[in-house]
């Protein structure tokens, strides 16, 4: 599903991703864990081209979603941040109602059709586990919710679009326990539907919802595998480390 | 008491007692004017022509005169402005020519208004041949208070968190349809103080009107923007100084300045309640 090959990140002179080679089966779940600055979010980044955004970045290398090299075959960047939707560290809801919130996407991508968008809003947030909690408060502004369902609600907001991936940087990082487990729960739901990255500074978190686990450090990829094999028998030193707490 | 507390005890009063002096000037200030103004404040002072060589009767053409030069150079420096404000903060790259681009604004903003005054004679009433009228006094005016709303508008712009642009552009939203849908409507209530902020300017200067539209005498409402018009800044200067009877019209001069505060004032307040309501729809409905 996706697939990175030497893939080289510049900021500058700073080179940050360093020769990154890595493949993510769709309808899994893979965490990408390392120490800050590691690279992680950047590559995360890379896979809709949010890094085109900061002026002097170079990338080279390929990146292939769906078959597709995402930085060339003449790639409509619009259309690729339909199909890999983000979900971001902090929860940013625009200042709109809830219902607007959802039916933004569906809004910037020319849909008209109201009785669609009404529809495609309730399944967002039903699948976001969110329904229940504001089904009668859609016109009540994203603001005035709490950070875990407005964390969800921009979950539901990339679902909305209908994505086939999703990337999750650091998505519980700000949130309280309670809220951080629904927010896992519905990984672990998401991705019977959804190929799904996550960045996650949380190592248990990246245990309990990840297939696969990359561990990054200073901009290489390390170690990428099972979740399993990843915590119980790594095969390189340097992950071991970082798994144990021995640094980073 | 510690040396720290009483530090603070000192710094704070004294930031008091300067904020106090400041607000006691702004209230000798007004109470003056509010006082020897609203002895010749009526209804005929506010709708009648001046009379008398106006020492007596009105000052509305120079009421209608001053809406007409706010409300046309707004029209002209307001979108400009804002379109100037969001190309300097959400497309340019950071460069040597955007370096520029703000040491210009920066620098015309602190250009003495004769200066623009001038400027407009020169290129609005002579170049391009309008004359001493509304559209070369209102352009004028347009261009001294561009640079005040560019920069608030990109102050305004610069203050929006960038997760919500790039909260935006992760739906496969234009860059477009970001500043549009996202990033103005949480703009708006910042961008209308600048517009608050340049509308008290522009209704209070004179110089930049003394050579391209304002009228010593007129007592007639203009029929077009090719008209000379009175304008409530200049008719002040001129009953002061150089009227037919200074003396005189003494009372009539306070009540000119005093309708000028007072519609300075009153779009304040219209602007204060409409940030007000903008912020309340932004944050919870």
């Amino acid at each position: 599903m996706i697939d990175s090959k030497n893939l080289n990140l510049y900021y500058g002179q700073y080179h940050a991703l360093k020769n990154i080679s890595l493949s993510m089966p769709a309808k899994s779940v893979t965490a990408l864990i390392g120490p800050s600055g590691c690279g992680k979010s950047t590559f995360l980044r890379t896979l809709n081209r949010m890094n085109d955004l900061i002026p002097g970045v170079k990338i080279d290398g390929d990146v292939l979603i769906d078959g597709k090299d995402i930085y060339k075959d003449k790639m409509d960047i619009d259309l690729l941040r339909k199909k890999v939707g983000m979900v971001f560290q902090k929860a940013n809801p625009f200042p709109k109602s809830i219902f607007e919130n959802i039916a933004y996407g569906l809004r910037v991508n020319g849909v008209r059709d109201e009785s669609f968008i009404k529809e495609r809003v309730e399944k967002s947030l039903k699948q976001a586990a969110l329904w229940g909690e504001v089904k009668d408060v859609l016109k009540k502004s994203a603001l005035a919710l709490s950070g875990g369902q407005q964390q969800r609600l921009c979950i539901a907001r990339a679902l909305a679009v209908e994505p086939q991936v999703l990337l999750m940087d650091e998505p519980a990082s700000a949130l309280d326990p309670i809220s951080t487990s629904k927010i896992e729960e519905l990984i672990h739901e998401l991705k019977r539907d959804f190929t799904i990255a996550i960045v996650t500074h949380n190592m248990q978190q990246a245990a309990r919802v990840s297939d696969y686990t990359a561990f990054f450090y200073l901009g290489e990829l390390v170690e990428l595998d099972e979740t399993k094999t990843i915590f119980i028998n790594p095969k390189k030193e340097q992950t071991q480390n970082y798994i144990t707490g021995r640094f980073g | 008491m510690k040396t720290k507390n009483i530090s603070e005890f000192i710094a704070f009063n004294i930031f008091r007692l300067l904020s106090l002096i400041i607000v006691l000037v702004l209230v000798a200030i007004l109470s003056f004017i509010v006082v020897r103004g609203a002895k010749v404040i009526n209804w005929e002072f506010l709708t009648a022509m001046p009379k008398e060589g106006m020492t007596q009767g009105g000052i509305f053409p120079a009421i209608v005169g001053t809406i007409c030069l706010v409300g046309g150079s707004m029209l002209f420096a307001f979108p400009l402005g804002v379109l100037s404000g969001i190309y300097l903060n959400e497309y340019m790259r950071a460069s040597w020519f955007k370096r520029f681009m703000k040491l210009m604004t920066n620098n015309l903003a602190g250009v003495p208004s004769i200066v623009f005054g001038l400027f407009g004679m020169s290129l609005f009433v002579n170049t391009l041949g309008f004359g001493d009228s509304i559209l070369a006094g209102s352009l004028t005016l347009g261009l001294l208070s561009l640079p005040v709303i560019i920069r608030t508008t990109e102050e305004a712009l610069k203050s929006i968190d960038n997760t919500y642009r790039e909260g935006s552009y992760a739906l496969g939203a234009t860059k477009l349809q970001t500043i549009r849908r996202v990033v103005l409507p949480m703009a708006y209530p910042n961008i209308i103080t600048g517009f608050i902020l340049s509308v008290g300017r522009v209704s209070g200067e004179t110089a930049p009107i003394l050579f391209t539209v304002a009228a010593y005498f007129l007592p007639k409402l203009p029929s077009g923007i090719f008209d000379q018009v009175m304008a409530l800044p200049y008719h002040l200067y001129v009953i002061t100084t150089s009227g037919t009877d200074v003396e005189a019209s003494r009372g009539m001069a306070y009540g000119t300045a005093l309708v000028l505060i007072m519609m300075v004032l009153i779009l304040n307040i219209t602007a204060t309640i409409v940030r007000k309501k903008l912020n309340k729809k932004l944050k919870v409905n």
